[in-house]
């Protein structure tokens, strides 16, 4: 028992036998009140960008905890967890950084950081949030426990007076940042191991339009999808002397330009094996890639132009969904037999999926059936639906000890 | 008349064009107005009309925010497209901006939806 909080709560001249009763009493009635003591490792949050609320869920009970509101402009969030798994730092596209408490489901600190954001990260020891911002561009870096800026890291190029958005923020090992520069066409890493000077390395020339990246599940490389020329931009960041190298010199879309109603996503790049499942620009397919060689060694064709390639955590499965007109679509892969086993209709513009942490159920959000559909991975069937406005993004807390989300 | 744009989305600039966006979206038989409004897409459906704002909102709105402020595509409230050519926006929708991340919505949208979307930004895009 803490003795420093009973005394807090009943000082002066109590004999010690009533400050007992006394406390049994307040614990008593924390037990039988609404504060169940719980963890949190099965929760999770859907992000409802219309209302800019979260819904805080429970993948145990497949139900919803309850809602909390006021966190801004929710279109494109994205969400990282504290090390403990009790807090979601919420990124919002006005520049909005909420800190929430998964528990209390209220809002523990909130600043407007930014003019337009894109999302952020949470630092390998968890000390450190940084947000990724269009405008003003660049990175900013905040104590992930008072939220407040220790570091502002303008992403300016050219000659120093135009800033770049930023694009595809990843966490890597060592306490370092990476991220690609949009207008600029460059890559930039930054190590926090002083948060209020981040030193930063920058990598020119990098490719035209860089538009989103990820960091490989070990965290070794970093991979920036580029918009403006075939190819994907990869530094590795074991070896960040021998520069950004071009890899998959086809990826993209390639002569015949086709249009591209929503930029694939590459967090999610589906790794099975030593393969790499990637949303092809543009393109009806997913594209597999050796990861040891960088050589594409296949192409899977499927219904539209692939948004997010994800795959089961066990990597048998890969689910890929899709955007305009196919986004009511979701199909399943089976990497062991090598061919498409399920389509399946979970409802209307699903924009994410999220997989419980050892992948026997994945979360899918119906955004203009305004609920989230949940299906068992091993029967392909739905088995529960939760309400949700506009839901799109799906964030379990099992992702606070992953590197790269 | 077109002083400072609207705050709000929900305010445009012109009763006129507010009157005849809110037609559309009631769907109601203000036939008469309807008619002598524009050449809108089957002025009679709302379903329609209300998924394009939806798309406008919820698609466009991947690039352009989903209040239409910006985000890797550049802003596109009533301030911001002022002085922008209908013509060449209309045109932009459908044949997208080579050399960007614009895309062409022939595929999906008709000229008339692509136009009504145009005219819709230019006064103050509806909510829903």
């Amino acid at each position: 028992m803490d003795r420093r909080f009973a005394e807090s709560r009943f000082p002066g001249t109590m004999k010690r036998g009533a400050l007992l009763v006394a406390a049994c009493a307040v614990l008593a009635g924390c037990a039988g009140g609404g504060a169940r003591l719980r963890g949190t490792g099965d929760l999770g949050v859907v992000v409802e960008r219309a209302s800019g609320s979260l819904v805080v869920v429970d993948t145990t009970a497949r139900a919803a905890l309850g809602r909390v509101e006021g966190l801004g402009d929710l279109s494109h969030a994205h969400v990282v967890f504290s090390r403990d798994a009790r807090y979601a730092f919420v990124f919002g596209r006005d520049g909005g950084l909420t800190k929430v408490d998964l528990l209390t489901r209220t809002v523990v600190r909130r600043v407007l950081q930014a003019g337009n954001s894109i999302g952020g990260s949470i630092s390998q020891d968890g000390r450190f949030v940084v947000a990724q911002n269009y405008d003003p561009g660049g990175i900013k870096v905040f104590d992930a426990g008072t939220l407040e800026q220790l570091a502002d890291v303008p992403a300016t190029y050219g000659d120093g007076s135009r800033r770049s958005k930023v694009v595809g923020l990843a966490d890597a090992p060592g306490n370092k940042f990476v991220f690609a520069l949009y207008d600029a066409g460059e890559i930039w890493t930054a190590d926090l191991a002083d948060p209020r000077h981040p030193r930063v390395t920058r990598f020119r020339g990098a490719g035209a339009q860089p538009y989103d990246g990820l960091v490989t599940p070990q965290g070794r490389y970093y991979l920036a999808g580029l918009f403006g020329e075939d190819g994907v931009a990869a530094l590795d960041l074991w070896r960040p002397e021998l520069g950004v190298r071009r890899i998959l010199p086809n990826y993209g879309h390639g002569e015949q330009k086709l249009p591209v109603f929503k930029m694939p996503h590459l967090r999610g790049w589906a790794i099975a094996g030593r393969n790499a499942y990637l949303p092809a620009v543009g393109r009806h397919e997913v594209l597999v890639v050796d990861t040891e060689t960088w050589q594409e060694v296949g192409r899977i064709p499927v219904r539209g132009q692939p948004v997010f390639v994800i795959a089961r955590p066990d990597a048998r499965q890969v689910w890929i969904n899709f955007a305009l007109p196919d986004n009511g679509w979701v199909q399943v892969y089976d990497t062991l037999a090598g061919k498409i086993v399920a389509n399946l209709q979970p409802g209307r513009a699903v924009l994410h999926m999220e997989f419980t942490a050892r992948g026997e159920q994945v979360w899918l959000s119906a955004r203009d059936d305004d609920r989230v559909a949940i299906y068992d991975t091993a029967t392909l069937a739905p088995v529960a639906t939760i309400e949700a406005e506009s839901p799109s993004g799906i964030f379990f807390t099992s992702r606070a000890a992953r590197i790269g989300f | 008349m077109r002083a400072a744009a609207p705050a709000s989305m929900l305010a445009p600039v012109d009763p006129r064009k507010r009157h005849r966006w809110f037609a559309l979206l009631a769907g109601t038989a203000l036939a008469a107005d309807a008619a002598t409004a524009c050449a809108a897409p089957a002025a009679a459906d709302a379903l329609r009309t209300r998924a394009l704002v939806r798309l406008v909102r919820q698609d466009c709105g991947a690039c352009h925010g989903m209040t239409l402020r910006g985000g890797l595509g550049p802003a596109l409230t009533a301030e911001a497209l002022r002085d922008k050519p209908r013509e060449a926006l209309v045109a932009t929708v459908l044949g997208g901006r080579p050399g960007t991340p614009m895309p062409p919505w022939r595929s999906l949208l008709t000229e008339d939806e692509a136009a009504w979307i145009v005219d819709s930004l230019k006064a103050g895009f509806p909510a829903r």
